[in-house]
């Protein structure tokens, strides 16, 4: 075995020291959230908070969890990203599939007109003009249906079915299985690793997403978490710009909002790092030139 | 896979060759496929109705705009009764113009400048780690930003760098507390490029640096080993062996970034703007939105004059980019 001199261990120190400031870094901003979201009204208007939370107590939380407004902005968000994840892979999965048959006639043609699409887009304005013509304003639909097909997370997806080995399906066809029985007992099977990452990917786009919101929706109850969590932090701005209100009330405001934020992070904090073996995969499959 | 092909009917002991038209071909080609375009059939009208209709609707920048007649019905756009379909990018041209086009070009230089060796070097550094926990929990750490919407990193901007006081940022809080006066992160031009700039490479260092790990595992390692027998330290291995392993990864994500170079994503622009520092702040496609959607006089064939400016120019960045990559010997992106 061969031992580590004196210097490489020097070394690995050295990057390791490294690594823990970049954790920190990372961290940080999180650390520093949560201490304010807990904290008493008292120390934050005193702006003594920084990374431990000074009087301890959950009013911030047990507010925001009494306000209709949040709660119903929560499951509409959930039940939007669940609906949009479904859609997506399916559509997804319809785009890439058949794209793998080499001898399926019209596949160039094809492939010009997904390609053309990454590099060039029609623009805001055109867009907005589409959505009003397809009576999508203030509608639903227009938060699901526009982003439901995203061709990066397509050809993720088509590279892993390359390589699932041709003889399987071959073998499937031979015995008269059908093109979307193949689909459904061989592909999807096998494709578990790739469907976890685009769930993740489509779910936290849908999740984070806020423009298509802001631009297509101004009907309140529409409004993802984080369209709604955008005006609350433009708003407590105003609150603190004006001055007008007590400092408790400031104190308060802050803290909720502090609050929400934090509640609105949660769920992907919780799901991500269950699925960094998937997403490493997925994220490095992208970049693989076809 | 089996090509659709004349077949061989079998009658009695004797092979019947039949000859097939045309027709039949196509007949037993679609029976066979039409599964296959049943499924595609869903992302092309996707295709078509999302990606590919709106684009007609880019005449409107040529044209002059009447709210209740379509596309095809406006009249081109003229002055005087004289036809000048370059009306509305003339009249676009203006100093706010230049301005957001500066801007974006400004940020997406700095952007690319910090933002983009960031993720090799973290790379570099994951990899000479000696302790796998250490660095899976470095990793998942450092790709938590990334999973973080832009309205929430806002979020924890204000809290770490607004100005001090009640509702202060922390920074701010403790610069003052320590008998420092405070920086204005958020509401100074200058330091508001900065906070841009660097909360950027925050929330990007850590999930570009997957694809360059990818890119390091699968360099030789009986490189290494035979650059240590020649007695080259860790630093010359890193400079000598890793960096030129992934050299053709940094080249494709170049192109790509330099691609971008008038893009640039909405969301993050738009959260982190406010309106004390939009003399730098203000991008293309803040402007656009700005005049075109959100006033409440909306310049429609203004702003669509500036998107196609902004779609066509990057385009021509993209393949200009490709081209001198493959030029210098490099596989481009396509």
């Amino acid at each position: 075995m061969k031992v580590k001199s004196v210097k490489t261990i020097i070394g690995d120190y050295i990057f390791v020291f490294l690594c823990v400031i970049v954790a920190v870094i990372c961290l940080t901003p999180m650390i520093s959230l949560l201490a304010k979201s807990l904290s008493s009204t008292k120390y934050l208007v005193a702006g003594e908070v920084f990374f431990l939370p000074k009087g301890l107590n959950f009013k911030a939380y047990a507010y925001v969890l009494k306000e209709e407004k949040y709660i119903r902005s929560f499951i509409w968000t959930v039940l939007l990203t669940v609906i949009c994840t479904l859609v997506s892979l399916t559509i997804t999965s319809f785009c890439a599939y058949p794209l793998i048959y080499d001898n399926l006639k019209g596949k160039k043609v094809i492939n010009v007109l997904i390609t053309f699409t990454m590099f060039f887009n029609a623009g805001m304005i055109p867009n907005y003009m589409l959505m009003k013509s397809l009576h999508f304003i203030n509608n639903p639909l227009v938060l699901i249906v526009p982003s439901c097909l995203s061709i990066y997370n397509m050809i993720i997806m088509r590279s892993f079915f390359y390589g699932i080995p041709d003889s399987l399906r071959e073998s499937a066809e031979m015995d008269g299985a059908s093109f979307f029985k193949i689909f459904t007992n061989i592909y999807l099977p096998l494709s578990k690793p790739v469907y976890a990452t685009l769930a993740l990917f489509y779910a936290v786009g849908r999740w984070n997403g806020y423009t298509d919101a802001l631009m297509y929706v101004n009907d309140e109850k529409l409004y993802p978490l984080q369209r709604y969590l955008y005006d609350i932090l433009n708003s407590a701005k105003q609150v603190e710009a004006s001055r007008l209100e007590s400092q408790s009330v400031v104190g308060m405001a802050e803290s909720m909002k502090d609050a929400v934020v934090m509640f609105s992070t949660i769920p992907i904090l919780l799901v991500y790092p269950w699925l960094q073996r998937y997403f490493i995969a997925g994220a490095t499959l992208g970049a693989v030139k076809e | 896979m089996k090509k659709v092909q004349n077949e061989t009917f079998t009658q009695g002991s004797q092979a019947v060759y039949v000859k097939k038209t045309g027709w039949q071909k196509f007949g037993i080609y679609v029976r066979r496929y039409w599964q296959l375009y049943a499924m595609l059939a869903l992302p092309l009208i996707y295709l078509l109705i999302f990606k590919y209709y709106p684009m007609h609707f880019i005449t409107i920048a040529f044209k002059d705009y009447k709210f209740n007649k379509s596309v095809f019905e406006m009249p081109w756009a003229s002055v005087k009764g004289q036809v000048d379909i370059l009306k509305h990018f003339k009249a676009a041209m203006k100093p706010d113009f230049y301005s957001a086009l500066r801007n974006t070009v400004t940020l997406n230089l700095l952007d690319l400048f910090f933002g983009f060796p960031a993720p090799i070097i973290f790379a570099l550094i994951l990899n000479e780690l000696p302790f796998k926990r250490f660095k899976k929990f470095v990793q998942t750490v450092a790709y938590m930003p990334h999973f973080l919407s832009w309205v929430i990193i806002y979020g924890l901007v204000c809290i770490l760098f607004q100005p001090d006081g009640p509702a202060g940022g922390v920074v701010n809080n403790l610069l003052v507390k320590n008998g420092l006066s405070i920086i204005p992160f958020l509401d100074d031009p200058t330091h508001w490029i900065g906070t841009y700039v660097m909360v950027g490479v925050w929330q990007s260092f850590g999930w570009g640096s997957i694809i360059y790990l990818a890119a390091i595992a699968g360099i030789n390692p009986e490189l290494y080993e035979a650059a240590s027998v020649d007695g080259a330290g860790r630093l010359k291995k890193m400079w000598h062996i890793t960096l030129p392993g992934i050299k053709s990864t940094i080249v494709v994500l170049l192109i790509m970034n330099i691609g971008g170079i008038v893009g640039g994503a909405f969301d993050r622009i738009y959260a982190m703007q406010n309106p004390i520092v939009l003399s730098v702040a203000d991008t293309l496609s803040t402007f656009v939105y700005r005049i075109g959607l959100s006033s409440s006089y909306p310049k429609f064939e203004q702003t669509t004059a500036v998107g196609l400016f902004q779609s066509v120019v990057g385009l021509f960045f993209l393949l200009g980019a490709n081209k001198i990559s493959r030029k210098l010997g490099e596989r481009g992106i396509w």
